[in-house]
């Protein structure tokens, strides 16, 4: 198919959406290393809205491959959002059920696009963050391990598989060997480890950087400050060349930036990781002259406009 | 005058692992300036030059204090200060 046309292709389920999104030059964010081709891929463009589709796609169709999903079972799975939604929208389009454990502080119209598709939500404390969901829901599991299917998204392999096997080749595809630098998020860190994994397989070094909030106690929603949370167990310390701290304020404020430079509303963590991939290429701008440096835009900022106290009765 | 501050998972490394602690200032403000003196580090978490940091949601009670008089919300004995990201993160 020719590549202009990839996205007007014909498909047969919504799960087949997923993936082959953009690849967007950021010109005009990028003026301050004009030596160096600064590039966000837009996961924006899957059909839940966000790069999460891509895992929770691959966890249940592997699961579904090997029997991990039986008859009658209910998906569940603790998660801050983009993910719920991911398996919210593919649930329904399955005819499989799905509960989601996420703080109660997850901004609403979170709670509302996943209630939207028929998902059941289960709070747990908003001061234990996710960890305290991921506990919550270990604890449910635990207590009636026949009734559900939980894809752990934290110690899923399958996760860290739809990057290696769709993010990381898709990039190759777009920019070809041009790449230099690959800069993005940790969370779950599944984009992060399957990404980098398929691009370390090229020959020619491609460097690899991982983006975390500076604090623990941080407003860049989907990032992990690993030093103080649970650590996933898809995890690889030794896949990132190096790490970058971001604080809140410069993610929100290039959060900002790309809305009014690029058009392109992106969430806090998309802001966090241009942020940093901006600073990558303004150093390669001063001691190399030259790159091409690759980041992930995770999601829309529309996503977390959360409605006043006086429009309670907005809906989505 | 006794207050009660619940401090989120993020921020006991500060506190010994507490999960709530006592103080006896008599506004948000000050509160915070006293816990800065038992537990170092705590008010550049949560405050910048400009006031509470832009991500920080501090609730007297049920209330957000950006709704009441801010940092120099009045409290009274037996208030409960709850701390709160404006997110709940984990999940890229």
């Amino acid at each position: 198919m020719r590549h202009s046309l990839v996205r007007s292709r014909r498909l047969g389920s919504v799960l087949d959406m997923v993936g082959q999104t953009p690849l967007l030059r950021l010109e005009r964010i990028g003026r301050s290393a004009p030596s160096v081709e600064l590039y966000a891929k837009l996961e924006f463009a899957n059909p839940g809205g966000s790069v999460k589709d891509r895992a929770a796609r691959q966890m249940i169709l592997d699961a579904m491959a090997d029997g991990r999903i039986r008859d009658g079972a209910t998906l569940i799975d603790s998660t801050s959002g983009n993910t719920g939604v991911a398996y919210s929208l593919f649930g329904a389009a399955l005819g499989l059920p799905v509960q989601l454990v996420m703080p109660s502080n997850v901004s609403k119209p979170r709670k509302d696009i996943a209630r939207a598709f028929g998902t059941e939500i289960i709070f747990s404390d908003p001061l234990e963050g996710s960890d305290g969901a991921i506990r919550l829901v270990r604890e449910i599991v635990a207590k009636d391990p026949d009734r559900y299917f939980y894809p752990d998204q934290y110690s899923n392999p399958s996760n860290p598989l739809a990057h290696y096997l769709g993010t990381g080749p898709e990039i190759l595809d777009a920019v070809g060997d041009r790449i230099t630098h690959f800069v993005t998020g940790l969370g779950t860190t599944g984009t992060m480890m399957g990404t980098t994994r398929r691009l370390r397989e090229q020959a020619r070094p491609i460097r690899c950087i991982a983006v975390e909030p500076a604090d623990a106690l941080h407003g860049l929603e989907g990032l992990k400050h690993l030093a103080s949370s649970l650590v996933p167990a898809i995890y690889d310390a030794s896949l990132p060349h190096e790490t970058h701290r971001v604080t809140t304020e410069d993610g929100w404020d290039m959060a900002d930036r790309l809305a009014r430079e690029e058009g392109l509303l992106v969430g806090h963590s998309s802001g966090a990781h241009v942020f940093a991939a901006l600073r990558v290429a303004e150093e390669l701008h001063r001691t190399q002259g030259g790159g091409c440096v690759v980041t992930i835009v995770c999601d829309r900022g529309d996503r977390y406009f959360a409605p006043m106290k006086w429009e309670k009765r907005y809906t989505w | 005058m006794n207050v009660t501050v619940r401090i989120p998972t993020p921020l006991r490394t500060l506190t010994a692992g507490q999960d709530e602690v006592a103080a006896t200032a008599g506004t948000v403000g000050a509160v915070i300036e006293e816990l800065e003196k038992s537990y170092p580090g705590l008010r550049d978490r949560l405050l910048d030059e400009k006031g509470v940091r832009r991500f920080v949601n501090i609730y007297v009670g049920e209330e957000d204090i950006r709704f009441l008089d801010g940092l120099k919300t009045e409290l009274k004995s037996g208030d409960a200060i709850t701390i709160v990201p404006a997110i709940a993160g984990g999940a890229a």
